[in-house]
């Protein structure tokens, strides 16, 4: 009998969910709302802790779920649930019956121009981290001009009561410094600052990285926040920040802010959301039954989640989580 | 005429005029002057810095905040009894590094 597995999402976490269900016997199905699959990642240039190019990762992910049904441009207007499971309506007005949905709808990045104290959008010169990444993918941003200052600001929409996320983004500090080392490869002779709170190295190889870009990059990493963004008079930026190890404030001239937006609970898919029964945690995220044995499971039987819908999250993460909502997702069809 | 009024300092570090000229030229011999991460181990187990300020943490700081003169005054207080390379963990020769500051 075919066993249709509704996945919400084409990112990482829907695509890896689906090849892996497919394995497993069942009938997944992707909606994906923009033109393509391959979600965040595939706007990626390399991965972080050692230079991974990202399309090496995605090239055999959008491999896999080749032969597995995928409707791009699509999202669900509408779901059901009754007894014998889900009834999707689609913007393409088509209905999909389903046994499970699993939701893998992802993030949104932090709209940089939210702080306004840091000038994206107003001075020239102030960019973000994705947009970053595109120039290092395609080598063209008319704003990143040969500079040879570059500074970094950790936790833009991370750790900030004034924006509501109080939450660690988790996984820009890694792609700071891979980013600033990737800066100096470009252009050596910059220089290139980082503004921290904490450097947050969790994984495998981030503490190697963070020595490498301290030792072999020569980037300086500055312990304090910046505060405040101005443009002098030659359309260079002005940055104010306190050093907080040597306790004093500190000034300075840069050529390129590069801002490390954080992740952001994707809104576009709560009105599903809410008909599925599914609540939001205290970071604005999608609630999961638990976060040790429950992490793929919600409030509602037969909707699972996997990958940042849940919460901030690396790639590697991301896939062992659509790895498990796999498994989660078979168990319950073959228990039910 | 004094009025009584005069301008203070700014207390800002200006990071666009400072000379890094030693910082510099210690960190073609010694590169892992770059690798400190600030746990303050040095500090903690200086012999001196328990009577005095001497910090080698700040003094790498002063260096790289265009205080050279400050640093030079606080390594006077170094006995060279090296437990701060002992107990570093970026493993930084921080004994000869305080040596070659005052080459």
């Amino acid at each position: 009998m075919k066993e249709n597995i509704l996945i919400i999402g084409g990112g990482a976490a829907g695509m890896e969910a689906a090849t892996q269900l497919k394995k497993l016997g069942l009938t997944p199905i992707i909606i994906e709302k923009s033109d393509a699959l391959g979600g965040h990642i595939a706007q990626w240039d390399r991965l972080f802790p050692a230079f991974h190019p990202a399309k090496d990762v995605v090239a055999p992910m959008l491999e896999s779920v080749k032969g597995i049904d995928v409707l791009l441009n699509t999202e669900v207007n509408d779901i059901q649930c009754d007894a014998d499971g889900f009834k999707a309506v689609l913007t393409n007005g088509k209905t999909i019956d389903a046994k499970a949905v699993v939701l893998a709808t992802g993030f949104d990045l932090f709209k940089a121009e939210r702080k306004q104290e840091y000038g994206y959008g107003i001075y020239n010169n102030v960019i973000t981290s994705l947009e970053l990444e595109k120039f290092f993918r395609t080598g063209k941003d008319e704003r990143i001009n040969n500079p040879k200052k570059i500074g970094f600001v950790h936790c833009v929409g991370a750790r900030d009561v004034k924006v509501g996320n109080t939450y660690c983004s988790k996984v820009c500090c890694t792609t700071a410094l891979k980013q600033a080392c990737e800066m100096k490869e470009v252009f050596p002779n910059a220089e290139v600052y980082t503004f921290y709170m904490d450097l947050r190295m969790f994984g495998p190889g981030y503490e190697d990285l963070y020595l490498k870009t301290q030792r072999d990059f020569d980037v300086k990493c500055i312990r304090g926040r910046v505060c405040e963004v101005s443009e002098n008079m030659d359309g260079r930026l002005v940055i104010k920040a306190e050093d907080t190890l040597f306790g004093k404030p500190l000034k300075m001239t840069l050529d390129l802010l590069v801002l490390m937006c954080s992740m952001e609970k994707n809104k576009s898919i709560d009105k599903i959301q809410q008909q599925l029964g599914v609540a939001n945690n205290s970071d604005g995220f999608m609630q999961n039954r638990d976060m040790y044995l429950g992490m793929n499971g919600t409030a509602k039987d037969g909707v699972f989640v996997a990958g940042t819908c849940t919460a901030p999250k690396s790639l590697p993460d991301t896939i062992a989580e659509a790895r498990s909502v796999a498994v989660e997702v078979f168990n319950y069809i073959n228990n039910k | 005429m004094d009025f009584g009024f005069c301008l203070s300092p700014s207390s800002h570090v200006q990071m666009d005029k400072i000379d890094l000229a030693t910082f510099n030229r210690l960190k073609e011999t010694n590169p892992d002057i770059n690798t400190c991460i600030a746990c303050g181990s040095c500090t903690a187990t200086c012999t001196a810095g328990n009577f005095t300020e001497m910090s080698f943490r700040r003094i790498l700081l002063m260096l790289q905040r265009g205080k050279e003169d400050e640093a030079k005054k606080m390594i006077q207080r170094c006995m060279l009894c090296g437990k701060c390379t002992l107990v570093c963990p970026r493993g930084i020769n921080i004994r000869k590094i305080l040596l070659d500051i005052t080459r």
